[in-house]
């Protein structure tokens, strides 16, 4: 909200050398976001009043141009004017005196009249933003001067046309900074929503009045007039969406009548456009008080007034031009032939004020805040008025804030009030709110002054009683009707503290009882992002959002698990609608952004959450937020999420290990991303398998299912290549993904024993068939061996002609070792034997000769 | 035996993994010379009949000057090569030192007795002489080998490029261990989550404007009463329900509002949430965690201010300003996030008594933490993955 520190000022008894920046700064204090402080930018040199005489339409320009003869004032006497006496054209001085000075001003806005009261920048006259006017040429006419627009003279963003002011403001010639008020500042502030009050400057005032501890002099303090019937027949068939429905009736309206000065420019300080008279005048009294109201052409009413939910099928021209489709949901202002308002939010066309209009039937109304906000939400419809009634309007206004708006009209627009009022339902007060006196000092840890609760609460309006009960002071607060968030005693304890100021509250640091530390799962997740960080990888954080063409790209089954997706309805790009099941979209996103800005050895990694629908993603329970839910409720909660699991996933691409003195490097690889996988699996110090799969979007013969016992927890490799060349992605791009949350958080406690015997060490080299899995004859040997063996490595595999076709020669180094003696070369030879017989028992594997 | 099978001579010495290894380097180390000694198989020639000539090599002056001799030439050899070579002219069969030695038979058997005495003392003194400019002659070469296998040290070796972490991680974990070091514990909670709790249990009302400011991105279908979390307080209700009281816990974790990215803003970003609920926690408590938080994250200088607000699940609520001296532009305070007490509804829907328990709760976002803590200048950077705003920061932690 917009608000010149004049008008706020009006309402205040403040000091008289208090800044603008003074009352921004209490504003903050008690709670009011100011978003901005505007100084109006001085106007200095010849800006005044001018009367336009004479309009000339040019012509043969891609635009209207107007050359005017402006009225500026009379010729002065002057040593200027003497000299021109002399010219030759025998215009004598001596006549000029005393003469209108008319002034030749070129302009290019068409949105005045001959006799209109305008503002002329004369030569001179500097303008906000350093803009200064000279005479000059333009359009083939001389411009000796500028008419002014709102905008241009720093006073709002209006430039539609140039400012009129109504006839009468004031004389031509006279000097027009001070007359137009151009000395003020604008503080804009942004209203939080338990303050709908705020929306106003009597709220704004009052909270000013609260912080400087000063005078406030409420402007909603209005005697209204004695009625006499109504003002037009009305009902109400929704009482709980309108608890109150006030209409006021105006007659013989002059429609040509203008806004006074000083109320047009308090409009347009606070950024709003001045339309006529009754719409400026509505709109002044809701920015003064924060009832909105709505002025209906009492012509164009078609028989009694309904207030009630709108009808299925229902639609509505709303002002702003579009024929809205209405819900069951939303409150309509209906006559004979139908919905003719939707309530609280937006008025109707057909019952539009125009220029027309004298006879004027002014509604003010309650309306039921959190339907406001459905029918705004569903039509996508903020207005200012709708913005004060979902935070609530002090329901005691209606009938205030129409006597306010029918003075105005009557002074301003010389319109007559007719007696009847209609004032359906009742004020609804907040309930009282009892807490103990003590508490706001409890809350805060502070020790206030004795008496400060009482007084600080009385202040914001609420009406007061202390009493004892049970020995204990209590206070009971009655709050006053513009403060419905005052519903709880931590509520009136907010007041006490924020008016007190926050900065009186101390800084003390509780003592927590013992923690336990970062849980087993935190510490691993912490472990692995280290591990490949130190090995290498860059991690990265991208949005979970994708296309579900992604799992086309990725060449998955029609059936596959990964493309049962949740989706936003909101998505911010409609293509990547869908939340992912896995993280390499994003990585993979991540590659191409890096090697399209020239990086092409890549190694990246990210640990985050997927989103995995359920085969039935049960209904979100109907909970309520009263009281603990049952363990039911809760579980139920719980089961109608996704699954959420948090996985690791690594890419490769480029060079793994870079060229250098040393010699060549070496490409990423396969082997790489499976290492990557191992190295997870180490820091989460689980056992983890490895064989080889076919599984999308890796490449059939190059992909690795990883495992933890027997369950699958992801799959490393290089990619297929027809999903590198469709996410476009360097050749041979390597990635491995597993589920972190599916590693079995293990406690381990190893008990090594050390042998100082020496060891027996034995190669042996097998041949088995090519198609054996490596993982497979080391795990015979391992078993074969024995307890002997204290390490088996495989360190050479070999493929020839010598060893047949399809075959191949895996050699390992063994190690073997007892704990309690010398091994002799014959028992370690037992054990290799042992080896070889547990890998030729399983895989036919025979020594090589 | 089979050609697979080869057997490697055992190693004897204890511990022979890392002796083995020790003793080659030592061996490196010293560049041990094999023993030079000559053959000392005797040569045939005792015994042979006096000869006054012959005797002359056991006269004291000659036996003295052969010292003499061996001393300078042992001095003059410049290398190991040298000093070998000419060893057997001082010490070898054919060196005066031997030949008067088998002199010794030819003299009088009362005059054998010194003579040998004498004979002995020249042969002390000669490999004394040899064996010091040994030691010399072998340091010299040591140090030369040495100095010939000197490298250029400061050649590279970034066979494995670097990685890193992505400071919002790094973030993350330094502000669970600031507040794991005052006995709070970390919770965690999912990204989806139900309406419940995201909005409902934390106080906002079916059609509260709050609900609307909060961008929320919702799940399909409509009416799901899914969203993504568009704050980590919902972990303030998970906590709630969960554990027992008192709790204390803190919270980071990513969250999603429908803002487009630019510079200052992102869709999915990361927030960490603070929750302390005990009896008798006051305001004055939230602001002593909220400055040891800032003094965790901004430098033991900084510290934080509290402004009124607004928040469903806080009453009272605050905005938290935090002032540090490294602020770019200069000391001062920038605004950092929100806080409060938890509201007695929130308590309520949780199944905390308020009129026994209080607590406090505070939300930061991450992103803007780190931007304004190091004066980084667009958001972007954070989200877009390129390799070159992550690896200055390294691994940390």
């Amino acid at each position: 909200m917009r608000i010149p520190v004049s008008w706020l000022a009006q309402h205040l008894e403040l000091p008289e050398d208090t800044t603008p920046e003074q009352l921004a700064d209490a504003f903050v204090r008690v709670g009011l976001e100011v978003e901005d402080v505007t100084s109006l930018e001085p106007v200095t040199g010849p800006l005044v009043i001018g009367r336009v005489a004479e309009i000339e339409e040019l012509t043969g320009f891609k635009k209207p141009i107007r050359h005017c003869r402006v009225e500026v004032g009379t010729v002065p006497a002057s040593p200027d004017q003497g000299q021109e006496a002399d010219e030759p054209d025998g215009n004598s001085g001596e006549d000029a005196v005393g003469r209108p000075d008319l002034r030749e001003i070129v302009c290019g806005a068409t949105n005045f009249r001959e006799g209109d009261l305008v503002v002329v920048a004369l030569p001179g006259t500097v303008l906000p933003g350093g803009f200064e006017i000279s005479a000059r040429r333009t359009y083939g006419r001389t411009s000796d001067g500028m008419i002014c627009s709102a905008k241009e003279l720093g006073l709002g963003d209006d430039h539609t046309g140039i400012l009129v002011l109504p006839s009468g403001t004031a004389e031509p010639g006279t000097p027009a900074a001070g007359l137009l008020g151009l000395d003020d500042t604008v503080i804009e502030l942004a209203i939080t929503p338990d303050r709908g009050y705020c929306f106003s400057v009597r709220g704004l005032a009052r909270e000013l009045s609260c912080a400087f501890d000063t005078p406030f002099a409420d402007p909603a303090k209005v005697d209204v007039r004695e009625a006499a019937g109504e003002a037009w027949p009305t009902s109400i068939r929704d009482e709980d969406r309108a608890p109150r429905f006030v209409l006021t009736r105006l007659t013989s309206l002059d429609p040509t009548a203008p806004t006074p000065w000083w109320m047009r420019r308090r409009l347009m300080l606070a950024g709003i456009r001045s339309i006529s008279l009754a719409v400026d005048v509505t709109n002044y009294v809701m920015l003064e008080l924060g009832q909105p109201l709505h002025a209906f052409d009492t012509t164009a009413l078609r028989g009694d007034l309904v207030v009630r939910r709108a009808e299925p099928g229902e639609k509505l021209r709303t002002l702003d031009g579009t024929t809205r489709d209405l819900d069951p949901d939303d409150t309509v202002i209906c006559d004979d032939s139908g919905p003719i308002s939707l309530a609280g939010v937006m008025g109707g066309e057909t019952t539009e004020i125009g220029p027309n209009t004298t006879d004027v039937l002014l509604e003010a109304a309650s309306w039921e805040p959190a339907s406001i906000a459905r029918t705004v939400r569903r039509h996508k419809l903020p207005s200012e008025a709708a913005k004060r009634f979902e935070r609530s309007v002090d329901p005691a206004l209606p009938a205030k804030a129409l006597e306010r708006a029918m003075t105005l009209l009557v002074r301003y627009g010389e319109a007559t009030v007719h007696r009847g009022r209609t004032d359906l339902g009742a004020i609804r007060r907040p309930a009282a709110v009892t807490m103990a006196l003590d508490l706001p000092d409890r809350v805060a840890g502070v020790r206030y002054e004795r008496g400060v609760t009482a007084r600080r609460l009385s202040q914001i309006g609420c009406h007061i009683e202390v009493s004892t009960v049970e020995g204990a002071a209590v206070v009971t607060a009655l709050p006053p009707t513009w403060r419905p968030d005052l519903v709880q005693p931590a509520d009136l304890v907010e007041e006490v503290l924020r008016l007190e100021g926050y900065d009186t509250i101390p800084s003390v640091l509780p003592t927590a009882p013992a923690g336990r530390g970062l849980t087993p799962g935190q510490r691993r997740q912490r472990a692995v992002s280290k591990a490949l960080a130190h090995a290498g990888y860059v991690e990265t954080l991208p949005f979970p959002f994708v296309s579900s063409s992604v799992w086309d790209d990725f060449g998955l089954d029609e059936d596959d698990q990964r493309r049962r997706t949740m989706s936003l309805l909101n998505p911010l790009e409609a293509d990547r609608a869908e939340l992912t099941t896995t993280v390499l979209p994003g990585l993979l996103d991540a590659v191409t952004r890096n090697v399209s800005r020239g990086r092409r050895d890549l190694a990246l990694f990210h640990v985050g959450q997927v989103f995995r629908a359920k085969d039935e993603q049960p209904p979100v329970p109907p909970v309520a937020a009263t009281g603990r839910p049952s363990d039911e409720e809760i579980g139920a909660l719980h089961a109608a999420l996704p699954e959420q699991p948090v996985h690791v996933a690594v890419v490769l691409a480029g060079q793994r290990e870079l060229p250098g003195w040393w010699g060549s490097g070496r490409a990423a690889g396969w082997a790489d991303a499976v290492e990557a996988a191992r190295l997870v699996a180490r820091h989460a110090e689980v056992p983890l398998r490895v064989r080889s799969a076919e599984y999308a979007p890796w490449h059939p013969g190059r992909c690795a299912e990883l495992l933890v016992g027997d369950e699958v927890v992801g799959h490393a490799g290089e990619l297929h290549p027809k999903v590198v060349s469709a996410l476009g992605l360097p050749a041979r791009t390597c990635a491995m993904e597993l589920n972190l949350d599916a590693l079995p958080l293990v406690e381990r406690r190893p008990a090594p024993r050390v042998s100082a015997y020496p060891p027996v060490l034995l190669d042996l080299a097998l041949v088995v068939d090519a198609s054996v899995p490596a993982a497979e004859v080391t795990e015979a040997v391992r078993a074969g061996a024995g307890p002997l063996l204290e390490e088996a490595r495989l360190f050479d595999v070999y493929e020839g002609e010598q060893l047949g076709a399809g075959k191949r020669s895996l050699a390992f180094a063994l190690r073997l070792r007892a704990s309690d003696r010398t091994l002799t070369v014959e028992e370690a030879t037992e054990a290799r034997d042992a080896a070889v017989a547990a890998a030729a028992d399983r895989f036919g594997a025979t020594l090589r000769g | 035996m089979s050609l697979g099978v080869r057997v490697r001579a055992p190693v004897s010495a204890v511990r022979n993994a890392v002796d083995e290894g020790v003793n080659r380097r030592l061996r490196i180390g010293l560049f041990s010379t094999p023993a030079t000694r000559e053959s000392t198989a005797a040569m045939s020639g005792a015994n042979d009949s006096y000869d006054p000539k012959e005797v002359a090599a056991l006269a004291p002056e000659t036996l003295a000057r052969a010292v003499e001799d061996a001393a300078s030439e042992f001095a003059a050899a410049g290398d190991l090569d040298e000093l070998r070579a000419i060893k057997p002219a001082h010490l070898g069969d054919r060196s005066p030192l031997l030949t008067a030695r088998r002199e010794i038979g030819a003299l009088p058997p009362a005059a054998r007795s010194e003579a040998g005495k004498r004979v002995n003392e020249a042969r002390t003194r000669i490999e004394a002489l040899f064996q010091e400019r040994l030691t010399v002659v072998e340091a010299e070469r040591d140090e030369r080998v040495l100095r010939e296998e000197t490298v250029d040290v400061s050649l590279p070796w970034d066979q494995v490029a670097p990685g890193a972490r992505h400071p919002i991680t790094a973030l993350s974990e330094t502000v669970a261990d600031v507040f794991v070091g005052m006995g709070y514990e970390v919770a965690e909670g999912p990204e989806l989550e139900t309406e419940w709790f995201n909005f409902d249990a934390l106080n906002f009302g079916k059609d509260h404007p709050a609900r609307t400011m909060q961008d929320t991105f919702h799940v399909a279908p409509e009416g799901s009463d899914l969203v993504l979390r568009t704050h980590t307080s919902p972990v303030q209700v998970r906590s709630l329900l969960d554990r027992e009281l008192p709790v204390y816990v803190v919270c980071p974790g990513r969250t999603y509002r429908t803002d487009e990215l630019d510079a200052t803003h992102t869709p999915v970003f990361h927030q960490v949430e603070g929750l302390a609920v005990d009896r008798g926690i006051t305001m004055a408590h939230l602001k002593g965690t909220l400055d040891a938080f800032a003094r965790g994250v901004f430098g033991p200088d900084s510290r934080t201010r509290l402004r009124p607000s607004f928040f469903p699940f806080t009453e009272p609520s605050a905005e938290v300003d935090v002032w540090f001296p490294e602020k770019k532009g200069g000391a001062g305070w920038v605004e950092w996030g929100g806080c409060g007490m938890v509201n007695p509804n929130v308590l309520r829907a949780c199944g905390v008594d308020p009129d026994v328990y209080s607590g406090f709760a505070f939300g930061m976002g991450l992103e803007r933490t780190l931007q304004f803590r190091n004066g980084l200048p667009d958001m972007r950077d954070m989200v877009e993955g390129d390799v070159r705003f992550t690896l200055p920061f390294g691994v940390q932690g």
